[in-house]
Order: C-alpha cells, then structure tokens, then sequence
C-alpha cells in the first residue's frame, strides 16, 4: 500500500526534529478545548499523535487514490458548460469527496466550527503530500486559507454561517482578487472592466437598506466556480488606492457566471475562470477600507505558503521519477547514474527538494509561533508584566521573521521546482519529454508556482527589505548561536564567512539607494536564504532524534541498508554548504560590482521594440 | 426509510509481504512474522454500508471475531465512519474453522436488530470465501455474494449488481439480507480525521484491564478492580467504549465452536517453492502466438 507520509523519510525526521510541541501548546492554547470537543487532545503528545495519524492517513489518499488519477485530470481538464457551471475532470471530483470524508477540508479551523485545529507546519506537510500527488488538486485542498481568513476577521455570524461547510468539505472557495488590469499591482482593483451588459464602469455598490451587490468582472480567478467567493473590490471609488478597497463574501448563485475558463500550460485540474458578478449580493468581510492592506495581505501570506507547499510537492515527485528512471536506464553499459554529469544532477535536486523542506517548514514554524503568541496575547494574555511585555516582544520578533522568510519560501521553492522538474525531463532525455512519463506534467504544474501568488520578482522585493533592515543578520547572530555538532563546526566557520559578505553587500547596497537593492534585490535574498538553509541543514546535522534513514545499496531502491539521520544531513550540509561558499562569493562580488547599465543604457542594450512573431 | 447495517470483518496476515523469511518448513506461515492488516475486501463491505448510512441513514455496527489485539481493525472501522463496534473474543473459539466461525458470527448477528449484513467476498489468508454463505444460512437470511454494485434499495427489496466472473447479473431480494462485496464494488475511503483523533482512544473492556494492570504494577486485587470499574465507566460515557462478547453472552452451543465444531480435516500443506526452470521462446508471429495461448489453455493458466 503506497503512502506519501510513510515513503518519505525527510518530511518524516523533521516532523521529530522539529519542537511540535511548542506549537501544539500553542494551537491548543494549553489544551483547554479537551473537555469541551471530543477530538481535541489533551496534550502535547497526544496533539503530535493526532497530526501524524491524520498525516499518516492523507499520505495514503493521496499515493492510493489521488495519484492515480493525476494523469486523466491533467488530460480532461475542466469543462465550462453552456449555463455558466463547470464541470470538474471526474477524478478530482472523486478526490475533493474523498479529501472531505477524510475530514482535511479544515485543517487549521478552530474545533468549534468543526475545523481540526492544526498548525499551518502541518498544513504545510499536507500541502506537499497532496501536491505530489496532484499539484492541481492542492489549489482546492491548499485554498483553506479562505476560509482561514473569514475565521480571522469576519463577523462571529458569517464565521457560524460559513465555516462548518468548509471544514465538513461541502464548499470550497476562491480569492477573487485579479481584474484584467490589475495582477501584480492590487491597488489598481475597481472591480472592473468594462460592463458590457449597462456598459457603464463595473462597481460595488450599496442600495437603501444598506446591503451590498457587485458588479464586474474578474479575471485569472483560480477555482472561480468554487462555491465561496471572497471578493476584493473597491468600496470607496474616492480613494484610489489599497485603502479604498474592502473584502466582500459573494455565494455562488445565477448572479455569478463563469464566462471564460483559461486554457493553461500547466495545473490542468485547477479551473482558472473569468467571473463576472451580476449584481451579486455580498457580504461585508470586517470593515471597509481594510481589505486590501489587512485581510488580503494576510490571505497572501498563507496563500504563499501554500504555493511553496505545491511546489516541494511536484519537486520530490519529479525527482523520484528521475531517481527511479537514473537507475534502471541503461547506456554504454552502465546505468546511467554511474555517469558523473547524471548523478551530479540527481544529487543536486534531492539536496535543493531538502532545502526548501528545512525552509518552508522553518517558515512554517516561525508563522504559527507568531499566530499562536498573538492568540494567547488575545484570549489569555499573562497577569506577569513581565511575561506579557516578553511574549509580546516575541510576537514582534517572529512578525519581521514571518515576513522575510514567507516570501523567501515562496520564491526559493517555487524556482527550486522548476529547476528540478526541468532537470527530471533532462535525466530522462528524450522519454522526458514524452508524454508517456509524468516528468513533462511536472514541469508543466511547475511554471506557474514562480508566477501566481507573486512573482519571483514580487517575493524578491518583499523579502530584500528584512534582508537589509537586519532581520536576516539576527536571524542568522541567533542560528549561528545554536547548539551543533562538533563535526559540523568547521562549517559553520564558512557560513560566519559568508555572512560578513552578505554584509558587506547590504552595505554596498545601501550606499547605492532603493533603486539599487531593487535591482540586485535577488543575488542578495539568493546568499541570504543559502546561509539560512546552511545553518538548518546544520540543525538538522545535530538533531537530537535518533532514527535510521534508508541509503542507496548499488543505486537500487533497495530500504534494507541504512545510515543516522544525523550521519546523512552531516553529508548533506557539507555539500551544500561547500558548493555554495564560492557562490556566495561570487553574488556578493556581482552586487559590489555597481553596474547601472539596467538604469543607464535600457534602450541601447534591448533595442527597439520589435515585430512579435 | 433507513437501513441498520451489520459489517463482519477479520484481521488478517498482510499475505501481500509473504517472503521465504516468513515460511515455516512445512509451508505454513509465521503470522507473527507479518503485519496484521484489515482484510481488503471487508473495507469495501464497510465502504458499502457507509455508502448507504449516508444515502438513507441508519446504524452501523461492525463485528469481528478473533484475539483481543483484533480491537485495531474495529478502531480502524470507527475512524471510518462505523457507530459501534463488537469484539467476539473467547478461548474456546480458537480453531474454529469456517463452518463454527460462521455459527459464532451469526450468534453475535442476532443479538443485533439489522437488515442488511455484509461481508468482504472473501478473506486473504484462507481465500475460502464461506464466511459470508454459512452465515446467510445460519441466519436463515437470503445471500447474494460477489456483489459490486448496489442499484436499488427501497422499503423491503435490494437490487445490487453481481459479478459472475465473465459478466454480471442482476438480482434482487428481499430484506433482510447478506451481500458479499467484492473488492471492485468501491474504492474504500480512508480514515477521517476527527474520527481518528476521536476514536483513537477507544478501548475493549480487555483493553481496559491491560491498561490498568500496566499503570499499577503494585495495586492489590480490590484495587485494581475498582479502577477498571471506574475507567470503564469513563470509557463508556465518553462514548469509546468497544463492545466485547463472549460465547456465554452469545448463548452459543459450545459444541458448534471452536475445534469440536470444525468439521474441516487438513489433508496435506504443500510448500512450493517457484523456481526459475528453462525458457521457451515463441516466435513473432501469428501462429506462435496462437500456439502460446493453446498451451496456456490447456494447462488452465488461462480460462
């Protein structure tokens, strides 16, 4: 019997190595709701108990009954019938019914709206484990995040309305976000278009008694025909920026019509719809004028999470296709991973699937610490004022870290897959590119994870500013001051000499103004997160949990011989760390070089605007 | 109109894994050696009766008959979705073979109100597939096995679909009734979260007493037996605990159970060993594929 968790030994040794237990604690807010529900635990061991059964559980849907499906629904792909309906591929209509018998449809909901209350670091693994199996169908499993923020900011009679149906599976949702003019620069939202119906300007709008209705189109909306639509429009037409925008919750109905569905590279599962809302009565999400700057963002973050999730998920299936076809291919005699230029490639995918691990799930980790401190600061916050002005200087502390290492997953995992999705089709040469093998899919689903939920260019921005204000040096003072092994020490001597040239960078950087660190916004975010993932690999190199990993025996996928954990993240560190050192020189040098000609010489050096075609 | 299920399902070896490692000599198996699994085709029994609790509601009940560490698969069977579940365990039902199994299991049956029993078509440790037929007769119920697919229930009559190996044939009959599943009638679902974290904690009155015992090494007697009473009855009104039976509560006749109620005389056990003998090549063409499918008829491999 095939299963996702129980086959993967990575994501099995960090669910040990990491301190689960504080989180639980913290989710659980010190276990009152035992009494109260009878699926909450009582404690910590009982809370990491549940999350691995239902892990356990999951991986076995997913490797049992998901996967085997993945290729018709990428085939078939979704259906838009003439009333406006779509009709899902049969298989991940099949998949979203399994997903909610198995009772995952509310994984970090409260219990009181029937959610399992889960932190987002197991959300997270969920999100690789069904992504694996089908990166489309985590554009359903992985929109919990809808639901999660009618949880945090609607009115306690939307959240009794609304939540129970999603974590029950019985609706799923959408973020109605993207107009034709407005994808990357959310500001820019009217909710929109032309209408073509009064050809007048689409609108949100209030009648007499105050109920709300929307008017417009939306485009590029992933899971448009989902049965929950939060819509971000603008509700104050004087105010032309993110202030002017609120957060509305449209129901599917007659008044919302899907009028288009996108025909994609990639991600064929996941209906992507052109919406437009016809006069559709909406419901307030919290306050005005907070949709874009509070709620959306938000939303975006867990979204973001959610992408880098999907696409660890669609790496480690395209590096086992790689893996598995390596070995058994046979060429001048030998199998061709015996080939230098072959196993080099192999060996740098596996290490790259493990780095966005350690940095997702640290991400995860350090977001559900910040969540949960400002929940107990909220629900129980501590007599001691010392403890409360500690706990509270805590929650600040992981905010700027959240906020630097989400879109550091976000984008180090989303390239990372397509690196190895492009490298799995080069290891399989010409059959790669067949469709007889799911390498091409992979690489397909993968293209879009460096675009939607912000681009590359977008995580490199949000990110570059913790870079340079000194979130990433703490980080980095406070990684470099843990606990490792003494056969890790030399190590962590060249990640210190890596870090004075991250910060001679940031200086340069500095000097140079905003426009500047835009501009070499990337190599300095790529050498910040590859002395991150160093020092974490380091961790991992010294971690307490003693279990036995399965090793390669005459590169056959044969799990009887075995290594430490510890002995194998030892090997993997000081690859990664040694390949990396002379990278990071060289980012650090191309930083300090001060080349302007982007800003100087654009048109010399792109030339005219050319005939397409 | 709702229908009140009763699943029969058995703990089996995980015959898949069977290795040389796990052989005895005289070609029987270690089943200690292998990992004890629920029996394929019993999930698909219980998938089928869940199918119809979420149609037209009702209860579920599902029984197995075995070792106390059998509990796992009835856990198993409330984290999928099962309201109840009833363990029949008793030293004198060891060697039952399927003719007192079938007695036993139709003792615990008629201790429940029900309409429909199902079973899985067949077990993969004996694969004799007489469970499910001699307790349709011990009940007096009608049986319609190898079913995959259910087409019709209303009030008093079942329609289900049969397999009949090279078609199928539609039959129908009255309520009460046992169906044996087969494993293509449905692809199981998998166990439900809450359920799961629910459930995990439920226990068999046995389970209780080892529970006790190994938290209190140093308790006397009378101790001991006020906290089993006490947990049990926590257990209880918690809603987790595990029905347990045994033959004097079945109002079983002894001599129907276990040894002295199995009829079945093992004739011979035959170890065979597969091994590699020479090959045969068959030439590309018509009439060697012709010959090739000829000589795979005659020796049966093919039907």
């Amino acid at each position: 019997m095939g299963n996702f968790y129980r086959d993967n030994s990575d994501i099995q040794f960090l669910f040990r190595h990491i301190d689960l237990k504080a989180l639980a604690e913290l989710s659980e807010e010190g276990f009152k709701f035992a009494g109260e529900f009878d699926s909450a635990p009582a404690g910590a061991d009982e809370a990491i108990q549940n999350y691995e059964m239902v892990l356990d559980s999951l991986g076995q849907l997913s490797a049992e009954f998901i996967a085997p499906r993945a290729e018709d629904v990428d085939r078939q792909g979704n259906t838009l019938n003439e009333d406006g309906s779509v009709t899902r591929p049969k298989g991940t209509a099949e998949a979203i019914e399994k997903l909610g018998q198995a009772e995952v449809m509310g994984f970090t909901l409260p219990h009181r709206f029937g959610g399992l209350n889960f932190p987002n670091l197991v959300y997270s693994i969920a999100i690789e484990i069904v992504s694996r199996a089908d990166a489309a169908l985590m554009n359903i499993f992985g929109l919990q995040g809808i639901a999660e923020t009618i949880n945090a900011f609607a009115d306690e009679e939307i959240k009794q309305q609304y939540l129970p149906d999603f974590s029950a599976g019985k609706v799923t949702g959408a973020m109605v976000l993207t107009e034709p003019d407005a994808g990357s620069d959310l500001q820019a939202i009217k909710v929109s278009g032309h209408d073509q119906e009064k050809e007048q300007p689409a609108r949100v709008y209030q009648d007499a008694e105050g109920n709300w209705f929307v008017r417009g189109v939306k485009r590029f909306i992933t899971n448009g025909c989902g049965e929950i639509l939060l819509v971000l429009a603008r509700s104050e037409p004087d105010i032309s920026d993110g202030r002017g925008l609120s957060l509305y919750l449209v129901e599917r109905g007659p008044w919302v019509k899907v009028r288009r569905l996108e025909d994609k590279l990639g991600i064929h599962g996941s209906p992507t719809c052109e919406l437009f809302f016809n006069d559709a009565p909406a419901k307030l999400i919290g306050e005005r004028q907070r949709g874009l700057i509070t709620y959306v963002m938000s939303l975006m973050n867990g979204a973001r999470i959610g992408i880098a999730g999907q696409s660890l998920g669609i790496a480690e299936a395209a590096f086992r296709v790689a893996r598995d076809y390596a070995s058994t291919r046979r060429q001048f005699g030998v199998t061709i991973e015996k080939l230098p230029a072959v196993r080099d490639m192999l060996i740098d995918m596996k290490i790259a699937v493990e780095a966005g691990r350690a940095l997702l799930y640290e991400t995860s980790r350090v977001v559900d610490s910040e969540l949960g401190i400002l929940r107990r600061l909220d629900s129980n916050p501590p007599e001691d004022k010392e403890q409360a002005k500690q706990l509270k200087n805590d929650s600040r502390k992981y905010k700027r870290l959240a906020a630097m290492l989400t879109p550091m997953s976000k984008y180090y995992c989303s390239e990372m897959c397509n690196m190895v999705a492009y490298d799995a089709i080069q290891v399989l040469g010409g059959s790669g590119y067949m469709r007889d093998y799911a390498c091409e899919r992979y690489a397909r689903d993968a293209r879009i994870t460096t675009i939607y939920e912000g681009t590359s260019q977008l995580q490199v921005v949000a990110a570059v500013r913790g870079v340079c204000s000194g979130t990433a040096e703490k980080y980095l003072t406070e990684l470099a001051g843990q606990d490792y092994d003494e056969n890790v020490k030399d190590l962590l001597e060249i990640l210190a000499e890596g870090t004075e040239k991250m910060k001679e960078a940031i200086t340069f950087i500095k000097d140079n103004g905003n426009e500047y660190m835009d501009l070499y916004g990337r190599p300095l975010v790529d050498i910040a997160i590859d002395l991150i993932n160093g020092y974490l690999f380091c961790s991992q190199a010294s971690t307490k949990v003693d279990m036995q990993v399965p090793i390669a025996e005459n590169g056959q996928a044969d799990a009887a011989k075995t290594i430490s954990v510890r002995q194998r993240k030892a090997q993997i560190a000081r690859r990664f760390i040694t390949k990396n050192a002379p990278k990071i020189a060289a980012l650090a040098e191309l930083i300090r070089t001060g080349d302007k000609s982007t800003f100087n010489e654009y048109e010399a050096l792109v030339g005219p605007v050319p005939e397409v075609g | 109109m709702s229908y009140n299920c009763v699943v029969l399902v058995k703990q089996v070896p995980d015959t898949k894994r069977i290795t040389g490692d796990v052989m005895n000599d005289d070609g029987t198996v270690k089943r200690s050696a292998l990992p004890a699994i629920f029996n394929p085709e019993d999930l698909n029994a219980l998938e089928l009766a869940l199918q119809i609790k979420e149609c037209y509601g009702g209860h579920i009940t599902v029984i197995t008959m075995g070792l106390p560490a059998a509990s796992a698969i009835l856990r198993d069977s409330l984290y999928r979705g099962a309201d109840d579940a009833v363990l029949v365990t008793d030293p004198r039902c060891a060697a039952s073979d399927t003719l007192a199994t079938s007695y036993i299991l139709s003792c615990a049956v008629r201790k429940l109100d029900y309409d429909i029993v199902l079973c899985g078509r067949q077990a993969i440790d004996g694969d004799t597939a007489q469970v499910g037929p001699q307790t349709a007769e011990k009940l007096d119920v009608k049986q319609i096995t190898y079913v995959e697919e259910l087409e019709q229930l209303d009030d008093k009559e079942i329609t289900v679909r049969r397999n009949i190996g090279n078609g199928w044939q539609q039959v129908r009959a009255e309520l009460p009734v046992l169906l044996t599943v087969t494993g293509g009638a449905n692809e199981p679902r998998v166990a439900a979260a809450k359920k799961m974290m629910k459930y995990k904690k439920a226990m068999t009155p046995f389970e209780i007493e080892q529970k006790i015992k190994t938290e209190n090494p140093d308790a006397n007697q009378a101790d001991i037996k006020e906290l089993i009473e006490h947990k049990s009855k926590e257990i209880e009104q918690a809603g987790l605990l595990i029905k347990q039976w045994n033959l004097d509560y079945l109002d079983a006749d002894l001599s129907w159970c276990g040894q002295s109620g199995s009829p079945s005389k093992v004739h011979r056990i035959q170890s065979v060993v597969l091994a590699a003998k020479e090959s045969k090549e068959v030439e590309p063409n018509q009439k060697g594929v012709a010959d090739m499918i000829h000589e795979l008829i005659e020796d049966k491999t093919i039907a």
